[in-house]
């Protein structure tokens, strides 16, 4: 490093937080590995993160993790499609009948703040073991915010945009498909995003606790075993394609996100 | 003129027989209807559906039986418990995210990416380290509650009128002081959505943990409920719960909401 204070824009400047991070990360890694060798930590609670590293490659094939994966995405998806297409048209009807959005905005709202995974246990009477209760239980769980976020980007167009539609005579019809669905879009999108992230939550955490399914089965499965670096992988996976699942979401929101 | 139109009329025809509430009967009133012929048209499985009036008759019983309460008693004690130490946890790392840029450019994505992962996952790790009994469905509870706080409080840091802050200063305020008298009544507001959205993810959290695998507490009455296909007992069990749930999140919301009245 030169003397005097590095140039605005120098590359350890931007790169130095996200590096921080990482080595924290690492760092925490080697400790707890160094700890757990020397017996600190007992191996039997806490598997030596090298275990847990080197089980990776044996939990993907043994445990047949793509069709797993495949399995929670379709689950995901599903859900995805029904949250949209009644989401959607719940929030456009509030939006449409007033005294309704009046008589039931506020239960809306408390349905979304209400733990529905609690319930499980009912969908599962209703809708058996199977990965229709997951789906439901992704549904119910994902679709007040997609409601509620369709109600607030119709309720929020610009006024001026309202009012071109009108000088322009147009019919109600008109004026939902050209003026009023199109400026709600990017809210839309926000509540869409956020009901795939609680659907996507719901879904593997339903498939945990009834052992049925795609990667919650897998934790499930691999810590009744007492595998505990598969275990601990497997958590890992899980985290990593969720963590992946949120930043594509993102990306695709700012894509979608007309440049204001 | 329509505003007073609108007003008198509402003032005749009073709170009780407004259109909106007329609205809320009815759907209530058809939901309820529908419910009835569901459990009495034969076309379920028997129980899946129970009649309203037995699952009226669950309630009461559930309500009037002492036992109830003591395992109301261990899930509150227990997701208190998770709040306390989750929120603790969350507000100090939120406040040191939030007062610094570096830290917060090299750890808040990871709290920001985690925070929505599903929690129940962690539960297996929970019972190795801590054991099958309460501890372990606190820890859970802890885990959940602690990235919504954190995140809220560390944004909220960041929205502190700088005046105020340049103000401690110039009184030489200690960094306790700093955050007692400046950094925690400034952002009371993200603080008290923070526990409101972590007390959600606690009660979640913890309930799940205790149907997975428990004792005692409500998360175990109600998954014994399903395992004795007692589904008049488990109703009641999920329609106390969620009014709970949801009391608990208005409260802690209208608690935030008065600090904001006060304030102006």
């Amino acid at each position: 490093m030169s003397a005097g204070a590095p140039a605005r824009g120098s590359p350890w400047r931007a790169f130095a937080p996200a590096a921080t991070g990482l080595g924290t990360l690492i760092g925490f890694l080697l400790v707890a590995e160094l700890l757990i060798r020397i017996g600190v930590i007992n191996r039997f609670i806490v598997p030596p993160p090298s275990e847990v590293i080197e089980s990776f490659g044996r939990v993907i094939v043994e445990e047949h993790v793509p069709r797993r994966f495949l399995l929670t995405l379709s689950e995901c998806l599903t859900a995805g499609v029904m949250i949209t297409v009644f989401g959607v048209a719940g929030g456009v009807t509030m939006h449409r009948y007033k005294l309704l959005q009046q008589a039931i905005e506020t239960w809306v709202a408390a349905l979304a703040a209400a733990p529905v995974v609690l319930a499980y246990p009912l969908f599962m009477v209703i809708f058996g073991r199977s990965a229709w209760t997951i789906i439901m239980i992704g549904f119910v769980a994902a679709l007040p915010p997609v409601m509620l976020k369709t109600l607030e980007g119709l309720a929020g167009t610009r006024k001026v945009l309202v009012n071109v539609g009108k000088s322009f005579n147009l019919t109600q019809n008109q004026q939902f498909w050209k003026i009023l669905f199109p400026a709600a879009l990017p809210t839309i999108f926000v509540g869409v995003r956020l009901g795939l992230i609680f659907a996507l939550i719901n879904i593997v955490g339903v498939e945990f606790l009834i052992n049925y399914g795609g990667l919650g089965q897998l934790i499930n499965d691999l810590a009744e075993r007492y595998d505990l670096p598969g275990t601990y992988a497997a958590i890992t996976f899980v985290i990593l394609v969720s963590v992946v699942f949120f930043m594509a979401l993102e990306k695709v929101e700012r894509w979608l996100r007309p440049v204001d | 003129m329509a505003e007073t139109g609108r007003l008198r009329q509402a003032a005749s025809a009073g709170p009780l027989l407004s259109p909106v509430t007329l609205v809320r009967v009815a759907i209530i009133l058809g939901a309820l209807s529908i419910w009835e012929l569901l459990a009495h048209s034969g076309w379920l499985y028997r129980d899946v559906v129970p009649s309203l009036t037995r699952i009226g008759a669950a309630l009461v019983d559930l309500l009037s039986h002492g036992d109830y309460y003591f395992n109301l008693g261990v899930t509150v004690g227990e997701i208190a418990a998770a709040l306390t130490i989750g929120g603790m946890a969350g507000l100090a790392v939120g406040i040191l995210l939030g007062a610094n840029r570096f830290l917060s450019k090299a750890f808040e994505a990871y709290l920001y990416y985690l925070g929505p992962t599903p929690k129940i996952i962690f539960f297996p790790i929970m019972i190795m380290w801590f054991g099958v009994g309460p501890e372990s469905k606190i820890a859970l509870g802890t885990l959940s509650c602690f990235f919504p706080i954190a995140l809220s409080v560390a944004a909220g840091m960041r929205q502190i009128d700088k005046v105020l802050i340049r103000v401690g200063r110039s009184f030489r305020a200690n960094t306790m002081q700093m955050v007692w008298k400046i950094y925690l009544p400034a952002m009371r507001h993200p603080i008290i959505n923070g526990v409101r959205l972590g007390l959600g993810m606690a009660l979640i959290g913890t309930l799940l943990a205790e149907t997975k695998l428990s004792n005692k507490g409500i998360g175990f009455l109600i998954i014994q409920a399903y395992s004795t296909f007692d589904m008049p007992q488990m109703y009641a069990q999920l329609i106390v719960l969620f009014v709970l749930a949801i009391g608990a999140n208005a409260l802690v919301g209208r608690l935030g909401g008065l600090a904001n009245i006060k304030s102006k």
